[in-house]
């Protein structure tokens, strides 16, 4: 008993310092999933927020906010099995509140509630998902998505055509190493599965198969279409052959001939568009990452150079010439620079034109005037007029 | 599966049977048959179509920014940013919610505006209620002694709209807090500096910047009687003379808080007092007042205080008012309040030349806030290591929407996009041109938009870019890609110049710098 009583005190004091101490208890963790950004990380984000923001501006988009949670209802129905990774808020008596789970379905809420058919815009924010960490390691549950949409009726293919073109764009300029960009259209999917004996019903759920191909082999892949999605082994082998299948508009073109593909006009409508889709790509300078435009970083219209030695003195002059008529132009620091390293400095520069003094040239009162990219020379009478048309732009 | 029409077609005729029948008042029997078959059909739409239902509204006290909205909203940040940065403060970012437990006995009566998450089996989470918390937790998690830093996001309160017309549940906080043991006043003077520079860069219109200190309110109130254990909720009163009149106040404090009408009186006298250092000065001599030592502390302080922000320049807009009592917890030192007055928003310039000024007014209460918190951190490190903190926090919504009714206001257009240049065609088939030449146009970093229409027509080109607000055009025409040209047009004055390929780049980019 007198253990009890004592015990009873000795909880009394400590439900005391509960009750009133809930606030002195040291809880130094973020939620599960989540993670602060310190300075540092800060100043990352920044730059590539930044860049990539500076993208989109560059191809005309506005950008929208929306709140951090919707209306349950929503939310509702419109994230297949993924569903049970929203967070709920608590009914706390109100409306029943959700996290938003991506930007891509308050993007639609947003189009519709306010009327809009055409608009092209960017959304960054932060989403949430409870995913399993067990199983998704490493990755958040809150984390940044960052949207780029175009909405309306427009002509075909030009705005999917503008998209590639800002991803190009992106990833290039954030100087990640090098990338692909896979394409490929729901259409030909479609058609794809139709003509190899895929019943309709299993369009679907095959496609989530073949979409494993990215992480698993072709083996393992083709058995869960087999054994687990009920696809007969003949269907799975013709897929097989097609979904190997890697090119540029000539694959297009090439399938668009294909016994099979052809039998489908929804593969044939699919192929066509991205036969289209690759011409403005071509236009857009983006088939070929290899052959990307690069950005100048200067704006100098004329290098100055020298085919021999002891020239700097002309070399001078002349560029002084060409500065005071308002053209941007370069000289090499260089008493006497090898002419390959002054046409090389152009091409990685992006000068389009060089002036080459010689001491022929000289004597008969001539500039060579030469075009970078296409390395056609011609001689001009070096005189006022001369600069002058240089001056315009009415050199190439 | 039925589909959905042929069921409201059934509807409507199940309907018409059931109104026959109660015209013809038909027995009761038949008519509850007839309305059940109805519920039925109705039934089947409503179960069925509940994924296919787009419910059109926000959360109850949120809201969508439009692109208008974030144009001013980017303007603005970019202005307060550009301050902080000025002041060499670095930023950080938290989650939007937090454990429960690391907000709980943190906001005192607020704590029941936070919003929590369901219980789904993890850990209980609850939403932000404020930026400081986090902070707080953020210094003694990365054990941090010392940092300059602002931090941008989103809160989150669930406020009754009814009681508190106009606000938000979810809203922009904009947070600059000075962590670190320092020489007293230094930082708390450069928090009022930032926020002067602040309002002022904004182009709000005349302010005031209100300052306090809780020790003076403690030592207020205990030689004014006040009993030690009614000092926070009587603090929570005072707080409320900046909406109610004085009656109401001492109403509630001798009513509701149980507080003696002497007590009362006494606090009533103080509260009305204002004015700068020199008021500091004769409440340092006052007879009653001069008993608390807290009182005295914070009045030294404030004297400190005066003297920086003298040398910074912003003594005229800053008032020592002892009417001050902000509603959280954690003050522990100065506290302080910016308040835009009533003759604020300049007058329209259009209307400005019929002689008939239009002026708005825009009292939006308050629009800056904050204090020292000096226990804060404390409490959330194990060995209850303090680090003194002084911070401010903007009032940013408020900001945006003053800064929506300026723009709406003003004749001036709030441009959306940043297109410079609209890359437009004045015949058929000159898609592939225009495609080319905006590619050069974008490798250069110039902005333009091309209309994604194969043979759109000159004019909704040009309608498109007054529309937008975009400056210049680049017009291609088969005539002009045989001379190598390009017609580049100015929108607002309609003047056209033909420029050359090789030129254009340049020739836009000497334009929309001058700009």
């Amino acid at each position: 008993m007198q253990i009890d009583e004592e015990v009873a005190k000795l909880l009394q004091l400590k439900a005391q310092l509960g009750g009133d101490d809930g606030k002195h208890q040291f809880v130094l963790k973020t939620a599960k999933g989540t993670r602060d950004y310190n300075p540092k990380q800060m100043a990352i984000r920044e730059k590539v927020f930044n860049t990539i923001i500076g993208c989109f501006k560059r191809h005309g988009a506005e950008t929208i906010d929306t709140p951090v949670f919707e209306l349950k209802e929503t939310l509702t129905g419109k994230y297949g099995e993924d569903s049970k990774l929203i967070y709920d808020l608590k009914d706390q008596g109100g409306e029943l509140l959700s996290l938003r789970y991506d930007l891509t379905v308050p993007f639609a809420r947003y189009l519709a509630m306010n009327k809009i058919t055409n608009i092209k815009r960017y959304h960054i924010a932060k989403v949430y998902r409870r995913d399993n960490p067990a199983m998704t390691r490493g990755r958040y549950r809150e984390f940044y998505q960052c949207d780029f949409d175009i909405a309306g009726q427009y002509d075909a293919m030009i705005p999917d055509a503008e998209c590639l073109k800002i991803v190009h764009e992106i990833l290039s300029e954030l100087d990640l190493g090098d990338f692909r960009i896979k394409v490929n259209d729901r259409r030909i999917l479609d058609g794809m599965f139709a003509v190899c004996g895929v019943p309709d019903d299993k369009f679907r759920t095959i496609c989530s198969t073949v979409d494993k191909l990215d992480k698993l082999p072709w083996e393992e892949v083709k058995k869960e279409m087999v054994n687990e999605k009920g696809l007969s082994e003949e269907a799975a082998d013709q897929i097989g052959e097609y979904v190997s299948m890697q090119g540029g508009m000539d694959l297009a073109e090439r399938l668009l001939q294909d016994q099979k593909m052809s039998q489908s006009k929804q593969a044939c409508a699919g192929l066509s568009d991205i036969k289209l889709l690759f011409s403005y790509l071509q236009l857009f300078q983006v088939t070929d990452k290899a052959s990307a435009e690069k950005v100048r970083t200067t704006e100098v219209q004329v290098m100055v150079a020298s085919a021999q030695k002891n020239l700097l003195e002309e070399k001078l002059k002349l560029i002084t010439e060409l500065w005071n008529a308002g053209i941007k132009a370069e000289v090499m620091y260089k008493k006497n620079p090898k002419l390959l390293s002054q046409l090389q400095h152009c091409e990685e520069s992006g000068i389009p034109l060089v002036a080459i003094l010689g001491e022929q040239e000289l004597k008969d009162g001539v500039v060579k005037l030469r075009v970078v990219a296409t390395r056609e020379e011609v001689q001009l009478i070096h005189n006022t007029h001369t600069v002058s048309l240089l001056a315009h732009g009415r050199m190439t | 599966m039925e589909d959905k029409a042929q069921i409201q077609e059934a509807i409507k005729t199940q309907g018409e049977v059931v109104r026959k029948l109660k015209s013809e008042k038909a027995s009761k029997e038949q008519i509850d048959e007839e309305v059940a078959k109805l519920l039925q059909l109705k039934a089947q739409l409503g179960g069925d179509d509940g994924k296919h239902q787009f419910v059109l509204k926000t959360a109850k006290g949120t809201r969508d920014y439009n692109p208008k909205q974030m144009a001013i909203r980017e303007k603005v940040f970019n202005t307060i940013i550009g301050c902080f940065k000025r002041h060499g403060a670095e930023t950080i970012d938290t989650p939007v919610f937090e454990l429960k437990e690391t907000l709980t006995g943190k906001y005192g009566e607020d704590s029941k505006l936070i919003y929590d998450l369901k219980d789904q089996g993890g850990e209980l989470l609850s939403l932000r209620y404020d930026l400081t918390v986090p902070f707080a937790r953020y210094l003694a998690m990365n054990k941090i002694t010392n940092i300059k830093r602002y931090h941008i996001a989103k809160v989150y309160r669930r406020d009754n709209p009814a009681m508190t017309r106009g606000r938000y549940r979810e809203f922009y906080q904009c947070d600059f807090d000075i962590a670190g043991q320092y020489d007293a006043m230094i930082p708390d003077a450069e928090c009022l500096k930032i926020v002067h520079e602040i309002l002022s860069e904004l182009d709000l219109g005349d302010f005031r910047i209100k300052v306090n200190d809780r020790r003076i309110l403690d030592g207020m109130f205990a030689v004014c009687g006040v009993p030690d254990d009614k000092f926070r909720t009587i603090c929570s009163t005072v707080d409320k003379l900046d909406k109610l009149p004085w009656e109401e106040v001492k109403k509630e404090m001798v009513n509701e808080k149980g507080l003696s009408e002497e007590a009362a009186d006494q606090i009533g006298e103080y509260v009305s007092m204002q004015g700068g250092m020199d008021l500091a000065e004769r409440l340092l001599q006052d007879q009653k007042m001069s008993q608390s030592k807290q009182a005295c502390a914070g009045l030294s302080d404030i004297k400190l205080l005066f003297s920086y922000l003298q040398l910074f320049q912003v003594t005229d807009k800053v008032v020592f008012d002892l009417s001050l009592a902000r509603g959280l917890d954690y003050y522990t030192g100065i506290i302080y309040e910016a308040v835009l007055t009533q003759a604020g928003v300049a007058p329209v310039t259009t209307d400005a030349q019929n002689g008939a000024p239009s002026e708005e007014s825009v009292s939006v209460g308050s629009v800056a806030g904050g204090g020292r918190y000096d226990g804060l951190v404390g409490m959330f490190d194990p060995k209850g290591r303090k680090v003194p903190c002084v911070g401010v926090s903007i009032g940013i919504e408020r900001v945006f929407s003053i800064m929506e009714q300026k723009a709406e206001a003003s004749a001036e257009k709030v441009r959306t996009t940043e297109v410079q240049v609209m890359v437009a065609s004045a015949q058929k088939n000159l898609l592939e041109e225009k495609l080319k030449l905006i590619t050069e146009l974008w490798n250069a970093g110039i902005k333009a938009e091309v209309m994604y229409k194969k043979n759109p027509k000159l004019l909704s080109q040009l309608q498109h870019c007054e529309e937008s607000g975009i400056p210049l055009v680049a017009i291609l025409g088969e005539q002009e890609l045989k001379d190598g040209v390009v017609k580049l047009r100015v929108v607002a004055t309609r003047e056209e110049v033909d420029i050359s390929r090789a030129d254009l780049i340049g020739e836009i980019r000497r334009r929309t710098s001058e700009a």
